[in-house]
């Protein structure tokens, strides 16, 4: 329904934007999707984020080479006293967007929030035991335990204005599972370096310049319109027309075409993304199988045939055109962790593949839903589309269900689906973060995209021992030891990390940021 | 597939009662004005022609379609984009080249028109169920029960079709579990796009009841002792189907298209089972980069049939209508 809705009125708005000749400084920005909500805590999804790092700010950022840079904290140490905390300086002379003073005040009141019950950050922050105010320009953080690699977690949690949050009752995250609504849902108050002038979910967004930011230099682009376009070819079409200036999300079968097309420069770069596919775990018979009296993918020797099943280079050659990495692991090369045992895979067989299911008692196969998102990764439901032949090779029978992102992850951060695609970004740079929310048990503070419920209470205790390692020769150690068993496991089934695509205008330059997280501050015309 | 049927059906409206002994049904039904304005329609020709050939191709999809694209089995990716006429990766032939899966586009459009026409012909033929029971029974009580089936039906004229289509259609999706959703979802959109054309039938019929509920031989029947059921179905109906069977015929093109419509945008059927709006959507990503193939034919395909279905529903109306012969 909303999707429906979204492209009838995308294509309304295709038409009727034209008329606005842009301005030099006025960059008109397509994407697939619109951010979910503008609540600051309530998704940990990137393109929620990536539109929120325009309005508000985090504690430390990343470069696009994956360096960790000052933001709201000029400084952090861990402090000498105590090897568990750690100290942030915050930077002076920062106001929000509605005028009020940035102080530690804000930061306490922020880390809290996204470390509560319904915040989708949580799990960044549970080795966080309290956050304090020392000065109005100092903050510490108390570990469970020594931290070393904590500022890491803090490059998508956003500071927030405590008085405007109290004044407008959104001291609570918004439970976007539930399908909750709060004032912050679509109202803002940051002290980025854009100001939120209007707002039409899944239509337009507009970003003014805020002229009071902390920033020495002003970015070239002073105005900001981010348009949702989920069609591809109408997406497409709008930049080749001229209506948008920048399109995030190309699809990897038009970038032959724009590259080649006057006026109009494409630029590559590999993403710190991985796609892969989740699968339900547990005795319990699956909800949408033929099988009703057990669960195939508990049988290791199920998951083992459906590795082999899949034929990766295919997928890369036909599917992505080339615009893919194919790999073995759910673990990006840009994360501490991976390593190039670990991202082989087998070549398909088929034939090994079918005996192994025969074997654990499926010789005609089974039948299963496969949900996947249709407008979140680059051909996302091609992918799964592919994917079914390859399965349906081997005699599992899947049918697709294809939805849009905005109603397909619920499913899975709510365990109502029994075989999923999912893309996972690491914006840790580090394989904490994959274990804590793909590979540890559910349990409301780890395990939050762990859609197929897989637990292994040993892992688990491994997992949480990372937060709290200092010697990082033990912690290497540990994150490979984890990594070895999620393999043999088999606990997801990695298909490739993506490659991105950014197409612009050729006046435009914009490089691609490995987490697809790119700031239009950094934007600059001319050639 | 009423429109294969409407000239059989049709025929029997032309027996006068009182007619002369007649030469013959087949005879007679030769003789009579709908062929006669058939043949004298070389456009009508050329329309049933083509309905018919599509339907042919569809009903016989699994014997004559050279491959099975909804088997995902049997499909290699590696033969994804092949151009038409030309041979693959793994050496078969494409009359019409394939899609980014590898399926065949000719043989998924024999599958896709399946779909389509499945979804046109029950949906229309649901709808006709409602709206001729609603409108027979508004059109034979009048009063309070009448009001208020008109009424909702005029409200729901008010809207266009595809609105309440997608309507019915998030709410079923909504009540129904994430897990039985898409084996559901054939015939969800049915019961979507026929819930959303049912007033045109309603108002039609309860139009034509309210006249014949005039006449003799409906009096007579009611002074027998018949049932009003029993006057409604027997004695009312045949003599309102004539513009029934028109709604229907131009119904079906519109619920063809309105399939299309939901399918192409993504809420229609699973794309691993296209109609031809799924092909459609899937085709119109690949517009700049190239392969036109994979929007072009079943596009082609899909204006065929509504297209002759249309012209066939435009000749039928005015066949049945004395007034314009």
């Amino acid at each position: 329904m909303t999707s429906a809705l979204t492209r009838i009125g995308a294509a309304l708005l295709a038409s009727s934007i034209l008329v606005s000749a842009a301005s030099a400084e006025t960059v008109r920005w397509a994407r697939a999707s619109d951010a979910l909500t503008l609540d600051p805590h309530s998704q940990n999804q990137g393109v929620t984020h990536n539109f929120a790092h325009h309005i508000y700010e985090t504690l430390v950022d990343r470069d696009v080479e994956g360096n960790l840079q000052p933001r709201l904290a000029t400084e952090w140490a861990v402090s000498e006293e105590d090897p568990t905390v750690w100290v942030f300086t915050l930077r002076q002379g920062v106001t929000f967007h509605d005028g009020a003073e940035f102080t530690a005040e804000d930061v306490v009141f922020s880390l809290d929030r996204a470390r509560s019950e319904k915040s989708n950050m949580r799990q960044l922050h549970v080795d966080v035991e309290s956050v304090t105010a020392v000065d109005d320009h100092t903050v510490e953080v108390k570990m469970a335990g020594p931290s070393p690699l904590y500022p890491n977690n803090l490059t998508n949690t956003f500071i927030m204005d405590k008085t405007w949050s109290e004044a407008n009752d959104v001291v609570e995250v918004q439970d976007y599972a539930a399908g909750e609504d709060n004032y912050a849902v679509r109202n803002t108050n940051g002290t980025g370096p854009y100001v939120l002038t209007s707002r039409e979910v899944d239509v337009r967004s507009v970003l003014t310049l805020n002229e009071n930011h902390w920033a020495e230099e002003a970015p070239a682009v002073t105005e900001i319109i981010y348009l949702p376009i989920a069609e591809n070819a109408t997406r497409i079409a709008a930049l080749l027309s001229g209506e948008v200036d920048i399109v995030q999300d190309v699809p990897v079968q038009d970038v032959e075409r724009l590259s080649s097309t006057d006026g109009i420069k494409v630029e590559t770069g590999p993403e710190n993304r991985v796609i892969y596919f989740g699968y339900k775990f547990g005795e319990e018979p699956l909800a949408s199988s033929n099988i009703t009296d057990r669960n195939p993918f508990n049988d290791p020797l199920v998951r083992e045939a459906m590795h082999l099943a899949i034929d990766r280079d295919a997928i890369q050659r036909v599917v992505m055109r080339g615009q893919s990495i194919p790999t073995g692991v759910a673990n990006p090369p840009f994360v501490a962790g991976w390593t190039e045992e670990l991202n082989a895979y087998s070549a398909p067989d088929l034939e090994r593949a079918r005996e192994l299911l025969a074997e654990a008692g499926y010789p005609d196969g089974f039948t299963v839903t496969l949900d996947t998102p249709n407008n979140r990764y680059v051909n996302d439901e091609a992918i799964s589309q592919a994917v079914v032949g390859m399965l349906g090779q081997i005699g599992i029978q899947v049918t697709l269900a294809s939805r849009p992102v905005a109603q397909h992850s619920p499913l899975v951060t709510s365990n109502q689906t029994d075989f999923y695609l999912l893309g996972w970004g690491v914006p840790t740079f580090d394989s904490a973060y994959v274990f804590n929310d793909l590979i540890h048990t559910k349990d409301g503070s780890y395990g939050a995209y762990n859609g197929g419920l897989y637990s292994n209470p040993e892992l688990d205790e491994m997992i949480q021992s990372l937060g709290t390692e200092v010697d990082t020769a033990v912690r290497d150690a540990t994150v490979a030891e984890i990594w070895a068993t999620v393999q043999e496991d088999r606990v997801l089934l990695p298909i490739h990390n993506q490659v991105l695509a950014y197409a612009m205008r050729d006046d435009i330059t914009l490089a691609v940021h490995p987490e697809n997280q790119p700031m239009l501050t950094t934007v600059t015309f001319g050639e | 597939m009423s429109e294969l049927n409407t000239p059989g059906t049709a025929v029997p409206l032309e027996q006068s009662p009182i007619a002369p002994k007649p030469p013959g049904r087949i005879r007679q039904a030769l003789d009579s004005d709908i062929v006669y304005s058939y043949t004298r329609s070389p456009v009508t020709i050329i329309a049933s022609i083509i309905a018919l050939l599509l339907i042919l191709m569809a009903v016989f999809a699994p014997l004559i379609a050279p491959y099975n694209p909804f088997n995902p089995a049997s499909l290699n990716l590696m033969d994804g984009f092949t151009p038409p006429n030309s041979t693959s990766f793994s050496g078969n032939y494409f009359a019409l080249g394939t899609d980014h899966q590898g399926r065949d586009v000719l043989s998924t459009i024999m599958y896709g028109l399946r779909v389509s026409l499945f979804v046109g012909a029950l949906a229309t033929l649901f709808a006709m169920a409602i709206g001729i029971s609603l409108g027979l029974a508004a059109g034979y009580n009048g009063g309070t029960l009448d009001a208020v089936i008109m009424r909702i039906a005029d409200i729901q004229l008010s809207f266009p079709a595809i609105l309440i289509a997608l309507l019915i259609f998030g709410i079923a999706r909504g009540l129904i579990p994430p897990s039985q959703q898409e084996g559901a979802a054939v015939w969800v959109l049915i019961v979507a796009i026929g819930l959303s054309n049912w007033a045109q039938f309603a108002r039609t019929v309860r139009g034509a009841t309210m006249v014949e509920r005039q006449k003799d031989y409906v009096s007579a029947a009611r002074i027998m002792g018949v049932h009003p059921i029993v006057i409604l179905v027997r004695h009312v109906l045949p003599n309102v189907m004539g513009p029934v069977l028109v709604i229907a015929t131009i119904g079906l093109a519109l619920a063809i298209i309105e399939e299309a419509t939901l399918s192409f945008l993504g809420v229609g059927v699973p794309p691993t089972q296209p109609s031809l709006g799924t092909l459609i959507r899937i085709g119109q990503q690949f517009l700049f980069s190239g392969e036109w193939w994979i929007l072009l034919f079943p596009a082609i395909t899909l204006i065929l049939l509504a297209l002759s279905v249309n012209l066939l529903g435009d000749w039928l109306r005015d066949a049945l209508n004395p007034k314009l012969r």
